[in-house]
């Protein structure tokens, strides 16, 4: 078994004049939550029909559990689009089972995982409802039972969060993690920070069709430490040695960015000669000041 | 294939689970029973009986205007004629006739005189003249009437399994028959195409499914549910039809065939029904019913992929309009032009019209019953199969891109660039 569930080599894809991808690669380790981030328009969507076979690359490979992509594959993968949606006129119980069978599953198999998911949402009454009487909220649980009704090797989510209200993505939130416990692979595209740092181990960020940071999330938050704290004391004319810069003071918070070769308890026995400390914290950077960092550099 | 299968069966399960597909299947036969037993009831109920107040200074006209079936002249005096003139409602006529001389005549009334009623008229004083004319001219009426004479040209088509009988008319009726039903089904049908490609786009549910299925798979499962869809609706109209009126002939006829008129009627009927019966067996039924179910079917799989393709490029309905033009017009044009082939079925335009598969759906069913050689009926057949593979290979590279453009409305430049994806 490869580490990788899917390794995405030089994907490239153009639509006339529009370069969508530029030679983009990924490795998603297997297991693991992955977010692919970036701007609206990045490539992310693109990338993701990619990967489902909604369309194909013009140039480049995909490497699939070891082997290269192909279009049996696709039982293997689940995919909740950005654009999502069910038939509206359709029975809910009658639409489920069918896109089951779409996947590929057996009558039988797939009748008994729908009453299985349905139970364990408490969704079962909703059996022989059209989807036109359904709420938004409730037609969202359904999209999800249909993604993940074909047990998976890996899980695409498109934006998952979107649309949905905060009770329904806490829910969704809790089934990828225990998905993610059960060996499944997810990945999930999203321009919702917190969410992020909450639950992905990997991330890539794309912008104008390329990669621009990839990596596992603690790696890339070291790597873009900016080595400030904020500090506050009692004092109100304080000076430092010059291996410690300050930034900023306000009402006696400190901005101070310390040089490379200088480390946080230098700072910190520095301080405390010359005045008291009420408190010491390290300005780690979120994601969200990682990613727009990284999209204005590009 | 297996999920085909699977798209097929949903596509028309749906449809015909319709309450609009099953009351159009009730509907249908019950129009079309009324469309044949309402002329021949109405005609079997006579007509209504108008008088005509005639107004003339001498009795030249009054006395050689005979009573029809339903006019009947009253000759009134002059002093009647400002009288009805001033209050007409309460006179009992139904318009007076005022004859001044041979070249001026009036009809008066307060409504609008019936054309029938005033051709009649019109055909009766002109016989009267044209009479009086003749006999001025010395020629004897009795020798006029007896030049007039009524023959029928039987004709006899010889063919490749001898001579059969021909009958322009019924080659006429059976052309005219499939010519329009293939054109309202490619017109019906195709439609439902479209609106299921816009439905699952709008309802946003077509990129779920070609995660599982390729659009190709899509289209085309959509594409022959639906026909089977069309195939289920004109059976059931068939089946529909043929016990209606089988009810029909016995509710109306055995009750009604006591009256003398009817009995008429009713031989004139069955008179018919033999010449039918004769003339269609100077016509191939075997080879009209293989080439009728083949052109149906190859015209609207041509047709509905364009259908499809256009459902692919917009976001709604309303904006249809603009690519649905270019689709109909070749539908129209042979619509219209029917009645053209028909006149000369074996023309230069009947000819290459149905060798075009755009238009061979519609014209060919139009050629066939006047006989079309084989050779020629194989080449339209095989052009229709290209021109339907080319069209659902060009329309399943405009919808496959189009399935996944939301937002906004494509324009011509934009499905070609798709096409070139």
């Amino acid at each position: 078994m490869s580490e990788s569930i899917l390794i995405a080599k030089d994907i490239v894809k153009q639509y006339g004049d529009y370069l969508a991808l530029d030679h983009v690669n990924l490795e998603i380790p297997r297991g693991s939550i992955f977010g692919l981030l970036g701007p609206n328009g990045a490539g992310k969507t693109t990338l993701m029909r990619i990967i489902n076979q909604i369309i194909a690359p013009d140039y480049g490979t995909l490497i699939f559990d070891g082997k290269p992509l192909k279009r049996a594959d696709i039982s293997q993968i689940g995919y909740l689009p950005e654009e999502r949606g069910l038939y509206k006129k359709m029975k809910v119980g009658e639409q489920t089972l069918y896109l089951a069978k779409l996947k590929g599953m057996p009558h039988n198999e797939a009748l008994e995982k729908l009453k299985f998911w349905f139970k364990k949402f408490d969704i079962l009454h909703w059996w022989n409802k059209k989807v036109e009487e359904l709420s938004k909220g409730m037609a969202q649980k359904i999209q999800f039972v249909v993604t993940v009704i074909h047990e998976p090797k890996l899980l695409i989510f498109d934006e998952p969060f979107s649309g949905f209200d905060p009770i329904n993505v806490a829910i969704i939130r809790d089934e990828i993690l225990e998905l993610k416990k059960g060996g499944t692979t997810i990945i999930f595209s999203t321009h919702r920070m917190e969410s992020v740092e909450e639950i992905c181990d990997n991330i890539a960020l794309i912008n104008n069709g390329k990669t621009i940071l990839e990596g596992a999330i603690e790696k890339i938050k070291n790597d873009f430490r900016s080595n400030i704290f904020s500090v506050k004391i009692n004092t109100e004319n304080l000076t430092l040695p010059e291996q410690f810069q300050i930034i900023s003071n306000t009402d006696n918070n400190y901005q101070i960015q310390i040089s490379e070769n200088a480390t946080s308890n230098q700072l910190l026995n520095a301080l405390i000669e010359k005045c008291e400390i009420i408190s010491f914290q390290e300005k780690i950077p979120t994601m969200e000041d990682i990613f727009i960092k990284a999209v204005k550099d590009e | 294939m297996n999920k085909i299968w699977l798209i097929i069966k949903r596509e028309y399960l749906v449809r015909v689970r319709k309450r609009s597909f099953i009351i159009m299947t009730i509907l249908g036969p019950l129009l079309m029973a009324g469309i044949i037993i309402l002329p021949t009831y109405l005609a079997m109920q006579g007509h209504d009986e108008r008088t005509i107040a005639l107004y003339e200074e001498n009795t030249f006209f009054s006395s050689k205007l005979e009573d029809t079936d339903n006019l009947h002249f009253v000759k009134i005096p002059f002093e009647e004629v400002n009288i009805i003139k001033e209050d007409f409602s309460a006179s009992p006529y139904y318009a007076l006739l005022d004859i001044k001389d041979a070249e001026n005549f009036t009809l008066y009334s307060n409504q609008q005189v019936s054309l029938s009623v005033q051709s009649e008229i019109e055909g009766k004083l002109s016989d009267i003249i044209q009479r009086q004319k003749l006999e001025l001219a010395g020629i004897d009426l009795q020798i006029l009437e007896g030049v007039t004479t009524q023959i029928e040209v039987e004709t006899i088509i010889i063919g490749e399994e001898g001579e059969t009988t021909g009958n322009a008319e019924v080659s006429f009726g059976i052309g005219f028959m499939c010519g329009i039903l293939i054109y309202m089904f490619i017109f019906m049908y195709g439609t439902m195409v479209m609106r299921g490609v816009i439905e699952e786009k709008t309802s946003r549910i077509v990129e779920v499914i070609i995660s599982s299925v390729k659009p190709f798979q899509l289209m085309m499962g959509k594409i022959l549910g639906v026909a089977l869809v069309g195939l289920t609706q004109f059976l059931l109209w068939i089946i529909l039809t043929l016990i209606l009126s089988a009810f029909a002939e016995v509710l109306f006829f055995d009750t009604l065939t006591i009256s003398t008129e009817s009995i008429a009627v009713g031989k004139e009927q069955s008179l018919i029904l033999s010449s039918l019966s004769t003339s269609l067996a100077g016509i191939n039924i075997l080879q009209l019913l293989f080439s009728f179910v083949f052109y149906f079917l190859g015209g609207y799989l041509l047709y509905s992929a364009l259908f499809a393709a256009v459902g692919s490029a917009v976001d709604a309905e309303a904006d249809t309009q603009q690519f649905i033009l270019p689709i109909t017009i070749p539908l129209i044009i042979s619509f219209i032009l029917m009645q053209p082939v028909m006149d000369n079925p074996d023309g230069v335009l009947a000819y290459w019209l149905s060798l075009i598969p755009f238009t061979s759906p519609i014209i060919m069913m139009v050629r066939l019953p006047f006989g079309v050689s084989n050779a020629e009926l194989i080449l339209s057949m095989a052009l229709l199969v290209a021109g339907f593979l080319a069209t659902t290979y060009l329309a399943a590279k405009i919808y496959r891109t189009g399935i996944l453009m939301y937002g906004k409305k494509a324009s011509y430049k934009e499905l070609w660039k798709w096409l070139t994806y």
